[in-house]
């Protein structure tokens, strides 16, 4: 039977998916020889609303940009059994190679099953490396197997898995916790997102197995609370895996008993910090505790406790079916299996990419990404969000591993790639990063609390263009002290954005200051608005919009610009019809 | 506590959740979470509140209802604005889209219309970096933004809002 498939994830909603599924649904007659259905984000954001179209399991049409208005149109053309006549809407092939480059373990699932559906889950092996777990192996087994896999925590750090559940496993007490960090904070990552909305039970099954493994009596998701309809997901997933006796008491006969619920979080990236989210399940600030003593010895309600990041349990259900060999097979020697990335920006191809190790920044890119939009050149792209670093140009050949990243100045992280082209700037960049750690510093500890704050001081004033000789300088020994004296990761890494802007693209930090110019002209306070004459028609519509009377010209002349009374809105730029104001 | 929002009928929608929650001070997270979503805000009567109910000084609770920001003291509008400043859509232009809201509804980010009707919030990521730039209103989020598409949305909105009658959420 045919099935048509409305990817319905948070970035198609908001591209439209739920209305064109909607749409879909209201053209259907109650007697129709196709099935409508819904499926997850298949990562690529950019085609969306993505509509899919299924004989039995056979994929055999995949349409994109399906506006509800095509609903019609996509109907009549499957009920008839002829889908010629869709073809303006079928992927181009250069698209379709975003996929094919990729290759898919975390997000195996995701965009192909029905996630509140858990027999959707179960007929792709779902819940198979679980039962094999409790049957069939000891929890020592498979702290085995994770090592052999060489898996290693994707939120960030990059520590050894199953050095972590071992050293649970290891802690004295009957009561042990399970604990999933889904409080992705990161700006600019998202797959932790779309793998709870589009494959909730792959991450129940994954925790399950982590579980078992260190002996845990309850597994506890903590979710953002930003992330509505991953909640809705996750909480159906976890209502079902109940109820098919994989959480609970005794499960499946084996006499294991483990219970699982989830927590939404408030809004707070510290949580990231794995000791500041365990404060935050307590109830309280999420305030980062001093360690040791590590989580694994004292954790929440201080019982040993194991937390790992979403895309870590997302593949630990593939690694026990497939075994941990196949899984090292992939990557480069530090660094085994696949990395997802959520590659954004300035980027023609956004979306979720997942690949072995080892292959370059490069690569993903230009070869998945399709390069920067509008055929501009790119600058740099940041990684690892407001703990990791900004990588120029010429070191995008880099390959993708903790070590080699780490040597850029950069950090993997949990896999926010952000390109950025020849109009951002990167003291702008360095200053939103700042922005960011400094409001979402806990304050507890000095450095921290008050460095960040001064960098960004100086910072704002260097984009204002106040910025003075010995800035640099300055930034540099408040990065190092900062660094050395904060308490968490938060503060540790806060100085990072900086430090490899101003490695990689000193020469701006010094036009900004030396200069009262940005190269990049974002800068607002920096910029000056000229009228090209030779461009202007004189058609006054400049002038008329422009909110400070800064503009002044007669009729079919050629316009100038104030520079005394612009206030540099940019107004007269995006009115222009011909392209004649321009910046400098 | 008479003459503030919460009245007997919706004490008792409190009380229900504090049951839920075993009034246990572990859980004031989720407490408060749902007193927002009972309230639309968390006013002083109800940190009193939570506070005598699960064991807690007054201090604490208002410690954790500032430290995240999901938590309002403030009543908001009807449609509260969340407008993305992740880094996505900081580089694809969110900062000129906080410039048009804010002078399309003569608010500064934090503060609520006249009238009642918005509310501007920046946040951190909405997760959604490959439509950047990106808000969300109330529950729905919107993608690929530009100046005249928010002045759009906000128009329909309003337009809404004014067919409903009403202000607060």
């Amino acid at each position: 039977m045919m099935k048509i498939v409305v990817g319905q994830g948070s970035c198609g909603i908001a591209a439209g998916a739920g209305k064109t599924y909607e749409a879909i649904k209201a053209c259907m007659t109650e007697q129709e020889p196709f099935e409508l259905g819904s499926t997850g984000c298949n990562g690529m954001c950019f085609l969306e609303p993505i509509v899919d179209i299924y004989d039995g399991h056979k994929l055999v049409k995949r349409l994109v940009n399906v506006s509800a208005d095509k609903a019609e149109a996509v109907v009549s053309a499957v009920r008839a059994g002829d889908l010629s006549g869709l073809s303006e809407m079928v992927i181009k092939p250069e698209d379709e190679e975003f996929l094919t480059q990729q290759t898919r373990i975390a997000l195996r699932n995701c965009g192909i099953i029905d996630p509140e559906d858990i027999a959707s889950y179960k007929e792709r092996d779902g819940y198979k490396a679980l039962e094999k777990v409790l049957t069939s192996m000891t929890p020592e087994e498979v702290i085995e197997e994770i090592k052999v896999s060489g898996l290693a925590g994707r939120g960030g750090a990059g520590f050894p898995t199953w050095f972590k559940w071992n050293a649970a496993r290891q802690s004295p007490g009957e009561e042990k916790y399970l604990i999933c960090n889904a409080d992705e904070g990161d700006p600019g990552a998202f797959m932790d997102r779309a793998v709870i909305e589009s494959d909730p039970h792959n991450l129940i099954e994954g925790m399950m197995i982590a579980a078992y493994a260190i002996g845990a009596s309850e597994a506890i998701v903590y979710v953002r609370a930003e992330y509505p309809l991953a909640i809705i997901h996750l909480n159906e997933a976890i209502r079902q895996a109940r109820e098919a006796g994989y959480i609970g008491q005794n499960i499946l006969g084996t006499g294991f008993s483990c219970e699982f619920r989830y927590m939404a979080g408030a809004g707070a990236f510290v949580c990231g910090e794995e000791t500041a989210l365990i404060e935050s399940l307590e109830g309280k600030r999420g305030m980062p505790r001093l360690k040791p003593p590590f989580p694994a010895a004292a954790g929440y309600k201080m019982k040993p406790s194991n937390i790992n990041n979403v895309e870590t349990f997302a593949n630990v259900a593939w690694i026990i079916l497939n075994g941990g060999e196949k899984f090292a097979a992939m990557g480069t020697e530090n660094s085994k299996g696949t990395k997802v990335f959520a590659l954004t920006g300035k980027i023609r191809r956004g979306g979720l990419v997942e690949i072995p190790m080892g292959q370059t920044l490069r690569h993903v890119i230009f070869d998945i990404g399709g390069g920067i939009r509008e055929d501009k050149k790119i600058k740099a792209v940041q990684l690892g969000g407001p703990s990791g670093g900004c990588i120029p140009e010429h070191l995008l050949d880099t390959v993708i591993d903790y070590k080699a990243l780490s040597a850029t100045g950069a950090i993997m992280g949990s896999g926010g790639m952000v390109v950025m082209d020849e109009n951002t700037c990167m003291v702008g960049m360095a200053k939103f990063f700042l922005d960011f750690t400094s409001k979402e510093s806990c304050g507890k500890c000095v450095h921290c609390r008050i460095g960040t704050r001064r960098m960004l001081e100086i910072l704002n004033r260097i984009v204002e263009g106040n910025g003075k000789d010995g800035d640099i300088e300055l930034l540099e020994e408040l990065c190092y002290s900062i660094k050395d004296g904060a308490l968490c990761g938060l503060g540790q890494t806060a100085p990072n954005p900086v430090l490899t802007t101003i490695r990689y693209f000193r020469d701006e930090y010094e036009a900004h200051i030396g200069e009262k110019r940005c190269p990049a002209a974002e800068c607002r306070d920096l910029l000056m608005y000229y009228i090209d004459p030779d461009k202007c028609k004189g058609c006054t519509a400049c002038a008329r919009k422009c909110p400070a009377d800064a503009i002044s010209g007669t009729v079919k002349s050629a316009h100038s610009i104030d520079p005394e009374k612009c206030i540099k809105c940019g107004t007269c730029k995006s009115t222009c019809k011909f392209d004649a104001i321009y910046v400098k | 506590m008479s003459d503030c929002c919460c009245k007997d009928e919706n004490m008792k929608a409190l009380d229900k959740v504090l049951d839920e929650c075993g009034h246990d001070a572990g859980n004031l997270i989720t407490i408060l979470q749902n007193a927002q979503e009972i309230y639309g805000y968390l006013p002083s009567e109800i940190i009193y509140y939570v506070a005598s109910q699960t064991g807690i000084s007054p201090a604490r609770v208002m410690g954790v209802a500032t430290f995240y920001s999901q938590f309002r003291l403030e009543p908001v509008g009807k449609y509260l604005i969340m407008l993305c400043k992740g880094t996505a859509c900081h580089v694809n232009g969110s900062d000129t889209l906080e410039d048009v809201i804010c002078s399309e509804l003569g608010i500064s980010n934090g503060q609520t219309t006249s009238d009642g009707i918005f509310s501007l919030k920046t946040v951190a990521c909405l997760g959604c970096c490959s439509l950047s730039p990106v808000m969300m209103i109330n529950d729905e989020v919107f993608g690929l933004l530009t100046s005249d598409k928010v002045i759009g949305i906000l128009n329909d909105f309003r337009k809404k809002a004014q067919e409903e009658g009403g202000t607060q959420a």
